[in-house]
């Protein structure tokens, strides 16, 4: 080699090594972001750790178990009365919902049916709880993206499908109010006039919502393609509910595998949107808010008249068996594997909530999202914290 | 110009001052208690405060002391020095802006002679403050509310002072003073009974001013430097007690000088039509007039705030360069040549 080309590779050795280290000063390295568990967006006790890249996302992972109450544990030393207690807590938003699996798996285990009446009252207070929750959501998503004032309309118009619960059952959050084998009471004198001009009430709310919300281009601008899921990733990951529909899959579990309750004697229809973004979810949540105050409508017209609780003995024991009974809840799909051997309490309950399938998609959804998309999927995702870690 | 009264420098600037010093506090609390309070709750369907004093009035004094009670807490890793003058800096931003906004012919603390420069300059000394807060917290969340506001001033400063450029070419000055005499005296086609308020001629501008200012003032829906349900307030996250009041007060503070600087610019000042431009009485009723038209200005600004949802930081930046600086370029080059034309 000449000394011509030695300097000329040294200058281009030393050009190279300056190149590299100016990168290397200009890789600024991914931040860890802990969004929770004392993060308003997660409305509970959710964490997501996230890798940061600026204000990209890199890598995001749902952390939970900070609320974990041992509930499928705690049901092995109760009995079946007594589990509807810890059920009513598990998403606590729709209690009444979720009692109706349960006790329903118990029924089927006791072959005991309860009688339409009970039937009717049964399907109307669920819906009534999926109004009650979904409304709350509807108001909410509108925090999440920075609009203060749905929450408070949704506040103020929930009281008044949770005042209906509460006449029937005597518990506003937590009825436990259903029994296998039907209901603990009759619904009271004037309920069902009440309930219908509550009902009016909540399709104004809707349309409150949709005004606000819906059509406002900021609105627009935050959820649409934000956190896009399509309909093979989300059927992949078990999504279920309002989630699933939002990506264009036709699945309810209402119509679809509907266990005896009143769904199949009215007339409604499933909503599902092709999008799969935020925007979806939120509008499929609308209409279904609606579709549930028109459920409720026809139902109230036609509550069959009879008895409200089926023969069952005093003491109840389960016969040995097994059985899954899964319902379309305010979230998802919600199911109660329930093994029992014989005694007054069940051997083992298997409680599959819809909210942490649902939150199961957050590290697939959030990749390369910005820290604010983060709070927009999370809040289309709609998750209830007690539903995750039961 | 005349002095207010024959006092000596010290003694009128010191009076000046004084004024200065109590009426800063007190337009935060009228902005508080009218918008926050009443008009917010009234908005969103609550109760706002009605048993504290005469329409929940005394609430204010109960926040305050609330926020007196508090613990100064400055988080382990924090920057001391920088963490204490954070609020102070972003204060004081507050407080020089008041000095050049003009509420009579002479109730004005100093009349400079480029006072919408000096309004500019020093409504953006607060993005230092709020840096440094965000910096000196050594927080996660609270360095990222820190950067997003930087990225915003850079954004909508712009727009904002090419948006007043148009008043400036109108009005051929840089003076608030001048500019709201010139809006006085000024004429509609040859008719001068209410003179010739900028909104009229310059209402783009004024929509681009408004827009901007609400940017500036990080109100929804250009909050995201603070951003609650994201960010959990942002730069401010650390800070507790009198110096999270300092913050507040800084913000409403603002969001009334600029609403100020609107009304100045805008609509009109304090000027009230059939008086002439130098009456004396104009120094009693002008701050009254000036008032009057700040709460409507403020009115629209928490409106907004009130209504919408927040942008994302890259949407507000694709905003005010594509849309808001162009259109504010335009409206400069359009002014131009009316001013040539006629």
């Amino acid at each position: 080699m000449t000394a011509t080309s030695d300097r000329e590779q040294m200058a281009y050795v030393s050009a190279q090594a300056a190149d590299a280290r100016v990168n290397v000063e200009l890789d600024t390295g991914d931040m860890t972001l802990n969004i929770g568990p004392q993060h308003p967006a997660t409305h509970g006790t959710l964490r997501i750790a996230c890798q940061l890249d600026g204000e990209q996302v890199v890598v995001a992972e749902p952390i939970m178990g900070y609320m974990h109450r041992g509930y499928e544990k705690l049901c092995e030393v109760r009995t079946y009365p007594q589990c509807t207690t810890l059920i009513n807590r598990i998403d606590w938003l729709g209690s009444f919902a979720n009692e109706v699996p349960f006790i329903l798996a118990a029924e089927r285990l006791m072959e005991v049916e309860a009688p339409p009446r009970a039937q009717w009252i049964r399907t109307i207070l669920f819906e009534l709880s999926r109004i009650a929750n979904l409304a709350l959501f509807l108001g909410d998503m509108g925090v999440q993206i920075g609009a203060l004032t749905p929450v408070f309309f949704a506040f103020r118009d929930r009281e008044r499908v949770l005042n209906q619960i509460e006449e029937v059952t005597g518990g506003r959050f937590h009825p436990n109010f259903d029994r296998i084998g039907g209901l603990k009471d009759d619904i009271p004198k004037g309920w069902v006039e009440e309930t219908r001009s509550v009902m009016e009430k909540m399709r104004t709310f809707c349309d409150e919502m949709e005004d606000l919300l819906v059509g406002n281009e900021i609105f627009q601008a935050r959820c649409r393609g934000v956190g896009v899921i399509p309909p093979e990733v989300a059927l992949g990951y078990g999504l279920s509910g309002a989630n699933l529909r939002a990506s264009g899959v036709d699945w309810d579990l209402r119509r679809d595998a509907n266990p005896g309750l009143a769904w199949d004697q009215v007339d409604w229809r499933v909503w599902t949107h092709p999008d799969g973004d935020s925007f979806a979810r939120y509008w499929v949540r609308l209409q279904e808010t609606r579709e549930a105050t028109r459920i409720v409508d026809q139902l109230l017209d036609g509550i069959p008249s009879g008895p409200i609780m089926a023969k069952v003995p005093r003491i109840i024991k389960v016969p040995a068996g097994e059985a899954y009974i899964s319902t379309e809840n305010p979230l998802g799909e919600m199911g109660y594997y329930v093994v029992s051997k014989g005694d007054l309490g069940p051997f083992r309950v298997k409680i599959r909530t819809p909210s942490f399938n649902n939150i199961s998609i957050v590290p697939w959804v959030m990749k390369g999202v910005y820290v604010p998309d983060v709070i927009t999927i999370l809040g289309s995702l709609y998750f209830i914290l007690g539903d995750i870690d039961r | 110009m005349t002095s207010l009264l024959a006092l000596p420098y010290w003694q009128e600037t010191g009076i000046k001052l004084g004024l200065a010093l109590a009426v800063i506090p007190t337009t935060s609390l009228i902005l508080v208690y009218l918008f926050l309070f009443k008009m917010m709750a009234f908005m969103q369907s609550r109760l706002g405060p009605n048993d504290t004093g005469p329409y929940g009035s005394l609430q204010l004094i109960a926040e305050a002391i609330k926020f007196l009670q508090k613990e100064d807490i400055h988080p382990e890793q924090a920057d001391r020095r920088v963490f204490r003058m954070a609020p102070v800096v972003v204060l004081a931003s507050t407080f020089l802006l008041y000095v050049v906004l003009p509420a009579g012919p002479d109730a004005i603390v100093q009349n400079l002679d480029t006072g919408v420069f000096y309004a500019m300059a020093v409504s953006s000394l607060s993005v230092l403050g709020i840096l440094m807060a965000g910096w000196a917290s050594a927080n996660k969340y609270a360095l990222l509310g820190g950067l997003r506001a930087a990225g915003q001033l850079i954004a909508y400063e712009l727009p904002l002072i090419l948006a007043v450029m148009g008043v400036v070419i109108q009005a051929e000055t840089l003076n608030l003073q001048d500019i709201v005499v010139a809006q006085a005296t000024g004429e509609i086609f040859g008719f001068g009974a209410i003179g010739n308020p900028f909104i009229l001629t310059q209402f783009i501008a004024f929509l681009i001013f408004m827009i901007a200012a609400q940017a500036e003032l990080t109100q929804t829906p250009f909050d995201m430097p603070v951003a609650e349900t994201e960010l959990v307030g942002g730069f401010h996250i650390e800070y507790t007690g009198f110096r999270f009041l300092l913050f507040f007060m800084a913000e409403f503070g603002t969001a009334f000088a600029f609403a100020a600087l609107a009304s100045v610019m805008f609509l009109g000042g304090w000027w009230i039509p059939g008086f002439e431009v130098d009456d004396n009485i104009l120094n009693v009723l002008g701050p009254g007039v000036m008032l009057g038209k700040i709460l409507l200005v403020a009115f629209f600004i928490f409106w907004v705030r009130f209504t919408y949802p927040r942008l994302r930081e890259d949407q507000l930046q694709k905003f005010a360069w594509k849309v808001l600086i162009p259109l504010s370029l335009a409206n400069i080059v359009l002014t131009g040549i009316f001013k040539v034309v006629f």
